[in-house]
């Protein structure tokens, strides 16, 4: 009892002593301490540091920064980049994807049919298995893993090189407009590889309420998941509406327009919500413009193989085996001769039609929830077993094997696909709710129902209104 | 001409001064260390590449500030020391409010890491040691690797890393964490310090004019008498001289004790 009291008058002293002390030294005793720091820093720095020879007459580090951050030639720049990495992806894609599906679907399943029938397994089974589950993944696998392993070392390649915070300058103005953190363009940024990655990221904001703006419209930007049905989408429907020799160039100007639609709604949505739930004012923040460095190119692609690609590939793999499984039984399982996927591709496919899409796409999104990878396999698959088209698989819930974007583009076009259902797929996939892994960080990060909530459905209701926009517009003319 | 490059580089190998071959890169196996090293820096000076190359991970590394959100740890062995590392998020100054500043801060002052290394983009020297002088205020344990030197010399820029190990009075290493220059170095001091065999004499402010380091010591004194385990009293000497009602509440609830007994457990 007496060592308490002891204690708390001790406290009380050390209390009373500072400040004393603090009135004594008046009110700039912390700009005097700053101040005495920056000059012994300064006067250190001066005796240590000495520079040899002439001043370099040319400042590349300027010029590059003039350009890249310049009112006229800014924005012109960073649009063209963009432009280029996908029409690197998109052209540098075709050939392993098809080589890969060659091996995995031609030849691969083939074998393990055969192995499947010499072992005598029973039809479920080896349905279940190597239609299902090995198919699904072995699809995901040809798909992604080329244009990811072009995509993510040329992304990376400009990050290292230090181009991402001159976007975040670029940008800071609009962000300031519609209320939101000019740190949001790094988010974003970051974003374009993997939203939960994004959402994580937003750490980088210091103010609770610019940072939720953040995480809500972390979504629109698109994620490598869904890249893959951007890219192979746009080549079909918009590079096959142009002639051959522009196909190229349309397509990938497509997915540069569909991104920069992205981020065009991340801005109008972030205005709207400082208008509306997260009123506030705009915070102050200093960005440093790193120096340019040379990428160390080889290190580049090598950590960006194993980081991003394998990790993100293995992600998408995981999710696609039991995908796989799913889609197959939904396909196999029948009552009254009809399958469970015929019955819900039926019931919602007159408002499917309504928003320019159909019953089998909204059936693939609701299996893809957990990874937006698996779309594009789910669709083909769920569109050949509601068509009875043949030739293509080997019974009802058998994902094929499509050589090439010829045979797909064939497939889609029979089963009643027109530009329009190309064009809202596009516009479906970059607006609807994020993919569980996503959501589960928004809410790790927010901790809070209400804004994981607001994140999932926001994004899906605006998809629904503007694909049936586009639908209404399209049907009248 | 060739072979003679080579066999330079043999002999570098088993020169006794080139002491990579002591090190073992634990990567996240932190199980029984003898050390904690905490990397402390402004942001995008490269302490993730200083951090992988000890550790062998391969945290992600990017060229723009604040790249590093939470705090990643890893682990190496040298000289038959385990060392826990711990990568910081950057921090231009120890008196910042955001999340990931306030994480780096918090584990510079009570975390009580071994040895703080302090990392520095050598082409921007000045900067950079604004936050070093504010670590050795409140640590002695602490080596400044003088990171990103290609770039320095890049620039014409000459640093006089003995001067500066000087007037700091703490080891100075010349690096290029991304060539994966200078690394023995870097660890042959981390351990010389751990192990005391380096005593640091830390520069402390000498512009502040007399009353105040009169004031700062005095009440440093007191703070010590009543919280014998606390670090970093000269910290909160400060703190409490600028009013910050944080460190006045924790101090009359006594807290402050509590805080660096359970930063000490961990």
């Amino acid at each position: 009892m007496l060592k308490t009291k002891i204690d708390m008058d001790k406290k009380e002293e050390i209390l009373k002593l500072a400040n004393k002390y603090r009135w004594e030294l008046g009110e700039n005793l912390h700009d005097s301490i700053l101040e005495s720091i920056y000059s012994d820093a300064s006067n250190i720095t001066n005796k240590v540091v000495s520079k040899i020879g002439e001043k370099p007459k040319f400042d590349w580090d300027r010029l590059i920064d003039k350009l890249v951050t310049g009112k006229l030639t800014g924005f012109p720049i960073m649009f063209l980049l963009l432009a280029l990495v996908f029409w690197l992806t998109i052209s540098g894609a075709n050939y392993p994807s098809q080589f890969l599906s060659w091996i995995l679907i031609d030849n691969v399943h083939h074998y393990l049919k055969m192995f499947s029938q010499f072992l005598s397994f029973p039809n479920w089974l080896s349905g279940l298995l190597i239609d299902g589950a090995y198919l699904a993944t072995a699809w995901v696998v040809s798909v992604m893993l080329p244009p990811m392993a072009i995509f993510f070392p040329l992304f990376t390649l400009l990050e290292d090189f230090g181009y991402l915070p001159r976007v975040a300058f670029n940008l800071d103005f609009l962000y300031k407009k519609v209320g939101a953190h000019g740190k949001q363009a790094l988010t974003m940024s970051m974003g374009f590889g993997c939203n939960a990655a994004g959402v994580v990221a937003t750490r980088i904001i210091d103010s609770p309420r610019e940072r939720l703006i953040a995480i809500i419209t972390n979504n629109f930007s698109l994620c490598n998941g869904r890249w893959p049905t951007q890219i192979l989408i746009a080549t079909i429907f918009i590079g096959g509406a142009v002639p051959n020799y522009l196909a190229g160039i349309a397509s990938s100007a497509a997915v540069v327009f569909i991104a920069l639609l992205g981020v065009s709604f991340s801005f109008i949505v972030s205005l709207f919500l400082s208008k509306t739930l997260l009123k506030g004012e705009v915070s102050s923040f200093s960005l440093e413009l790193p120096p340019y460095r040379p990428p160390r190119i080889l290190q580049t692609i090598y950590t960006s193989l194993i980081d991003r690609t394998l990790i993100v590939l293995w992600r998408a793999v995981v999710f696609a085996a039991p995908a796989g499984i799913i889609i197959w039984l939904v396909a196999n399982i029948s009552i009254n001769n009809i399958s469970l996927a015929e019955y819900f591709i039926n019931w919602v496919n007159p408002f499917g039609l309504l928003i320019g899409l159909n019953g089998v796409i909204i059936l693939a999104y609701v299996i893809a929830i957990p990874a937006n990878e698996i779309v594009i396999p789910t669709i083909l698959m769920l569109t050949v077993l509601t068509n009875n088209i043949t030739g293509f698989g080997s019974g009802a819930g058998v994902m094929f094997e499509l050589d090439s974007v010829q045979q797909t583009e064939y497939l889609l076009r029979n089963s009643g696909w027109s530009l329009l259902t190309g064009i809202n797929l596009m516009l479906f996939s970059l607006l609807h709710n994020p993919c569980s892994t996503t959501i589960f960080s928004i809410y790790k990060e927010t901790k809070s129902v209400k804004w994981t909530l607001i994140s999932t459905f926001l994004p899906i209701v605006l998809g629904i209104l503007i694909c049936f926009l586009v639908a209404s517009v399209w049907n009248m003319i | 001409m060739k072979a003679n490059m080579k066999d330079i580089n043999k002999n570098c190998e088993t020169c006794p001064a080139h002491n990579l071959s002591n090190l073992v890169k634990l990567g996240v196996d932190m199980t029984h260390f003898d050390f904690v090293v905490a990397l402390a820096g402004n942001p995008n000076v490269g302490k993730s590449t200083v951090f992988n190359s000890l550790t062998g991970l391969k945290q992600h590394t990017g060229n723009w500030p604040g790249k590093t959100v939470g705090r990643a740890e890893g682990a190496f062995q040298y000289n038959n020391k385990r060392y826990k590392i711990v990568d910081l998020p950057g921090t231009y100054s120890l008196l910042s409010t955001s999340v990931d500043e306030e994480i780096a801060r918090d584990f510079i002052l009570f975390g009580q890491p071994d040895v703080t290394v302090i990392v520095v983009d050598a082409s921007r020297l000045e900067r950079n040691l604004n936050l070093t002088l504010q670590v050795l205020e409140i640590t002695d344990r602490v080596v400044l690797c003088l990171n990103l030197i290609d770039e320095a010399e890049r620039h014409n820029l000459k640093i006089d890393d003995r001067l500066l190990s000087k007037e700091l009075g703490i080891p100075v290493v010349k690096c290029s964490a991304r060539q994966g220059l200078g690394i023995p170095d870097l660890l042959s001091s981390i351990h010389k310090v751990a192990t005391k065999e380096f005593i640091c004499k830390p520069y402390r402010m000498t512009n502040t004019s007399k009353k105040i380091s009169n004031a700062i010591d005095d009440i440093n004194k007191k703070l010590k008498e009543q919280f014998p385990n606390l670090a970093n009293t000269r910290w909160i000497a400060l703190r409490l001289l600028e009013g910050d009602q944080n460190i006045i509440d924790a101090i009359k609830s006594g807290e402050i004790g509590k805080l660096s007994f359970v930063e000490n457990e961990n």
